[in-house]
């Protein structure tokens, strides 16, 4: 373990910004924040976490996937594609990091999405540990630890440092290139931080939310749930629980006419809207009811079932502040679930 | 990274023949840009194709694997890709990937079974791939019954190949019926799911349905009220698709992705999925 | 802090419930944590009893609603409306999206809605339970010891500062006091930016409109917006994109949708609310009002069922189009 006094992050920020891009979440003027490239005097938000998520650095909402050139009856197809730049996201959440564990097991599952995948390989991932979750959080729900975020390398800040553990190589060369600015440290301070914020955990109102009606093998048991006519009844169909979501990964591929030729791009996608299964002769998900349902279905029983029981949210909360309309996966998973998570 | 290849990123493909099949289906003949087959695929598999500035969709491959010069498509126009392509010369070149999806078991679980096929409208094309696989390995398989029914004579797919080669096999009975009486037609009227009721097929055949949603359903009950299994019935589905390969998450029913792991389906293994397809 | 409390709605709907004038009851529904309420039909006294809630943070618009619930609902929905909602439900009448007769349109006072991110800016996250007591909003949260009392008038939405009217415009009748409609400054803020350069307005505009991650949510919560079908959902109409795929796509979605709702948005602020990027689309609403009320006289939509907006009524005493290209030169 390595730390380094939190009046130098500025210092420490430049030196990792020599070798790579540097993303971290900023404050906006609206009291939000998001990420952001570091330069300068670019200060870090102490924002529990960013509006949007960080899947966007590898999944990004909108993306050339190639380009075609036609002449008459030819065409020719132009490959677009260019290896990414060294980049650092740093002050990622636990829950957030999780997602791109989700994200992997449906991009770098054979065939091996190459467009993800440069992007993963290019990108270093420092976490940081929560101090102070929100009542939206329920991370744990999900496995997930706040208190030791995984990724390339784990950071905690506390009053006036900030520790750092690399957990992979890629972390390890991170921190080699900063070591100047670090000095080697016990645990001790990390772990007291560890056992203070646990016990906030503990006072979280969905911390008994709980997965047990929900898993694969599920399908025909939830289903035809009566609830779900309820549960959708005011959903407006809009796609921001998807949007903001971190594990949401739906998404169309469109073409593009540029006036002098076609770009092929991918975009996210989403289960909530009217035409995501519209086909030129029907469409098997005609009610809101049906496009809701598959949303949580996907997220709750279905990756699970394809994924070794992993399921397909981190508990991030986002959907909860965000919804329009305040509907969201904990209040599915309490209805749904019958009362096992109260 | 310009040389790994990505499976989103297609194959340039040239079409070569247009063979005009019904009023609105066509089949089209596809070779790459050095005249060979663009790549090998199992019957029932299905390909990408697309129109720069169009639009991508997946077809199912009508022609055999045993076809080793070309891949055929028999394409009904019925969205904005098809109609594109109905206009389409020869010459035309598109873009083509794949293939994708589980095929048929042809070689395992239909080898030494008698089969009967029953199709409706452009839902004999997915099959035409697999009949031609059985006729070229004849002797792998047993009696072959085919029941084939559309609108009218004139909206028969592949007729000109049903009489003069499929007909003329031997041990092969070819079932046709169209749904209204017409003048130059004298064989069967009425809907498919009838006609194999009327038929009355023996239990000891492994039956292969494609064609649209209504009629799979009433056939299969069909086919369960002659005393068929619903483990001896294997049919094929259609959904969105736009990645292919299971990640772009549009064209599930449950936890299966059609295009991965579909698009056939034994019809047991359709019961243990919602109905929502 | 609303004057009225959630009792006297269940009451009210629980009376209109069992003497058979509605057969169900379109309110709040409770959640987690008292400000995550839930539009949710209630078909049942017992089910209001259960989950109704009244409280600083019911700002949803139920209008739109009426629009899909009316078709597929059998007998008289019980409708809450606060005053601006009223708006809404006069304009879709007008424009005959759904049937009058059946709606029960209970008016309620509303003396503005909390916005939860403003209160969040002075609690911090953490919050556990909402409260109200002596007309302040009371919150305990995780973090402090000591419950943080605010005071509505701190934590309104922007468009509760700017409240136009506490007129009821359509009801069957009222709970509390008639309100009327009220001066407010809500065009300030249109001043100020039409006062801008053009291109200081462009940045502003390019700025905000760069957040934009096209989740539709303005769109599927404004009750101007209730197309059958949409363009930008149609593939066929060449405009359709999920995707800000670019900033001239960024910008032509808003801009359409903003000209697309002109003389039909009543100005009740939804678009705003949802935006999960914080992004004030009302402004663009508002400068389209400002410039009708300048060239056509003051026009409120929604305030009579029936009334012509000015875009749709032609008379010969209509600004000239010339008039466009001198505010233009004027850099108004």
């Amino acid at each position: 373990m390595f730390k380094c006094s939190l009046e130098k992050n500025q210092n420490l920020f430049a030196e990792i910004a020599k070798n790579a891009k540097l993303y971290l979440p900023v404050d906006n003027a609206d009291g939000s924040a998001s990420y952001g490239e570091w330069s300068e005097g670019v200060k870090w938000s102490d924002a529990l976490n960013t509006a949007k998520s960080a899947k966007d650095f590898f999944f990004p909402q909108t993306e050339d996937l190639m380009g075609f050139k036609t002449i008459g009856k030819t065409i020719e197809i132009i490959d677009t594609r260019r290896n990414s730049e060294d980049f650092v996201v740093f002050g990622v959440r636990a829950c957030d990091v999780k997602s791109f564990d989700i994200l992997d097991r449906v991009f770098l599952t054979d065939p091996c999405d190459s467009f993800y995948a440069n992007k993963r390989k290019h990108g270093t991932i420092v976490s940081v540990a929560c101090t102070k979750p929100a009542e939206t959080c329920f991370c744990s729900t999900f496995g997930i630890d706040a208190v030791s975020p995984a990724g390339d390398v784990s950071a905690w800040k506390t009053e006036d440092a900030l520790y750092l553990q690399a957990n992979t190589e890629k972390g390890k060369a991170l921190v080699d290139s900063i070591s100047s600015l670090l000095e080697e440290c016990t645990d001790d301070a990390v772990n007291a931080q560890r056992e203070k914020t646990a016990k906030i955990f503990d006072k979280l109102p969905l911390k008994n939310l709980s997965t047990n009606s929900f898993g694969g093998g599920k399908t025909m048991d939830l289903f035809d749930n009566p609830f779900w006519d309820e549960l959708s009844s005011s959903c407006l169909g809009c796609g921001t629980c998807t949007f903001v979501c971190p594990t949401c990964q739906c998404y169309d591929i469109k073409d593009f006419n540029t006036g002098n030729g076609v770009i092929r791009y991918r975009c996210w996608d989403s289960c909530m809207f009217s035409e995501f299964t519209k086909m030129a002769h029907g469409n098997n998900r005609l009610t809101q009811k049906e496009r809701f349902r598959q949303r949580f279905m996907h997220k709750l029983v279905y990756y699970p079932e394809n994924n070794e029981g992993i399921f397909s949210c981190v508990g991030c909360g986002r959907c909860l502040t965000k919804c329009p309309i305040s509907m969201n996966i904990v209040k599915v998973m309490k209805k749904i679930g019958g009362n096992k998570g109260e | 990274m310009n040389k790994i290849t990505d499976t989103l990123i297609p194959a340039i493909g040239v079409i070569t023949d247009i063979k005009i099949d019904t009023p609105d289906i066509k089949t089209f003949r596809i070779v790459t840009l050095d005249g060979k087959k663009a790549f090998d695929h199992r019957p029932g598999q299905c390909a990408m194709l697309s129109i720069p500035g169009v639009g991508e969709a997946m077809f199912s491959i009508t022609s055999s694997p045993t076809n080793t010069e070309y891949m055929e498509f028999s394409i009904k126009k019925c969205g904005c890709v098809t109609e594109w392509l109905h206009q389409a010369e020869v010459g035309q070149q598109i873009t083509i990937r794949g293939p994708y999806g589980k095929p048929f078991p042809v070689d395992d679980v239909f080898a030494g079974k008698n089969l009967l096929f029953i199709a409706g409208g452009v839902g004999l094309a997915p099959l035409r791939s697999v009949i031609n696989y059985c006729r070229h390995y004849r002797d792998r398989y047993g009696e072959i019954d085919i029941v084939y029914g559309s609108r009218s004579k004139a909206d028969l797919l592949d007729y000109k190949e049903i009489i003069d080669e499929w007909s003329a096999d031997a041990g092969i009975n070819v079932h046709l019926t169209i749904d209204n009486p017409q003048d130059d037609w004298n064989g069967h009227v009425g809907f498919v799911p009838n006609y194999v009721k009327e038929l009355g097929f023996d239990t000891n055949k492994t039956a292969i349905l494609c064609g649209p949603p209504i009629m799979i359903k009433f056939t299969l009950e069909g086919l369960v009220s002659l005393g068929f299994d619903k483990t001896q019935v294997y049919t094929t589905l259609e959904l969105r698709m736009k990645c292919g390969v299971g990640k772009c998450g549009r064209c599930n029913v449950g936890s299966k992705y059609v295009c991965k792991d579909g698009p056939v389906f034994r019809c047991d293994e359709l019961e243990e999925l919602p109905s929502e397809y | 802090m609303q004057k009225i409390i959630g009792e006297q709605l269940i009451d009210k709907a629980s009376e209109l419930l069992s003497n058979g004038t509605v057969s169900c009851v379109l309110g709040w529904g409770l959640g987690e944590f008292g400000y995550d309420v839930t539009p949710t039909l209630f078909k049942s006294v017992e089910d209001l009893k259960k989950g109704f809630v009244f409280n600083d943070f019911c700002g949803a618009n139920f209008s739109k609603y009426l629009v899909e619930k009316t078709r597929k609902l059998d007998g008289k929905i019980l409708v809450f409306l606060k005053p601006c909602d009223t708006y809404s439900f006069n304009q879709l009448l007008t424009e005959h999206r759904f049937e009058r007769e059946k709606v029960y349109v209970v008016g309620i006072p509303c003396d503005g809605m909390a916005d939860i991110s403003k209160v969040k800016a002075v609690t911090g996250e953490g919050i556990l339970t909402i409260g109200e007591e002596n007309g302040k909003i009371v919150v305990t949260t995780l973090y402090e010891d000591e419950p943080v009392i605010i005071d509505v008038e701190e934590v309104l939405a922007e468009r509760c500062i700017n409240c136009k009217s506490k007129k009821h415009v359509a009801f069957d009748e009222i709970i509390g006091e008639e309100g009327k409609v009220v001066e407010s400054g809500r065009f300030d803020e249109v001043a100020r930016l039409e006062s801008l350069t053009p291109d200081e307005r462009f940045a502003f505009w390019q700025n905000e409109l760069s957040k934009c991650i096209r989740c539709n949510a303005c769109r599927d919560a404004c009750p101007a917006c209730t197309c059958e079908k949409c363009v930008f959902d149609n593939p066929a109409s060449g405009v359709e994109n999920k995707s800000p795929a670019n900033s001239f796509e960024e910008k032509m979605f808003h801009i359409i949708r903003a000209f697309h709702v002109a003389g039909r948005c009543t100005d009740c602020g939804e678009c705003s609310r949802v935006c999960p990027q914080n992004i004030p689309l009302h402004l663009l609403n508002r400068k389209l009002i400002k410039d009708m009320n300048e060239f056509y006289g003051e026009y409120q939509a929604g305030e009579k069922v029936g009334s012509r907006a000015p875009l749709v009524d032609y008379t010969t005493e209509d600004i000239e189009p010339c008039e466009v290209f001198d505010r233009r030169d004027k850099n108004v």
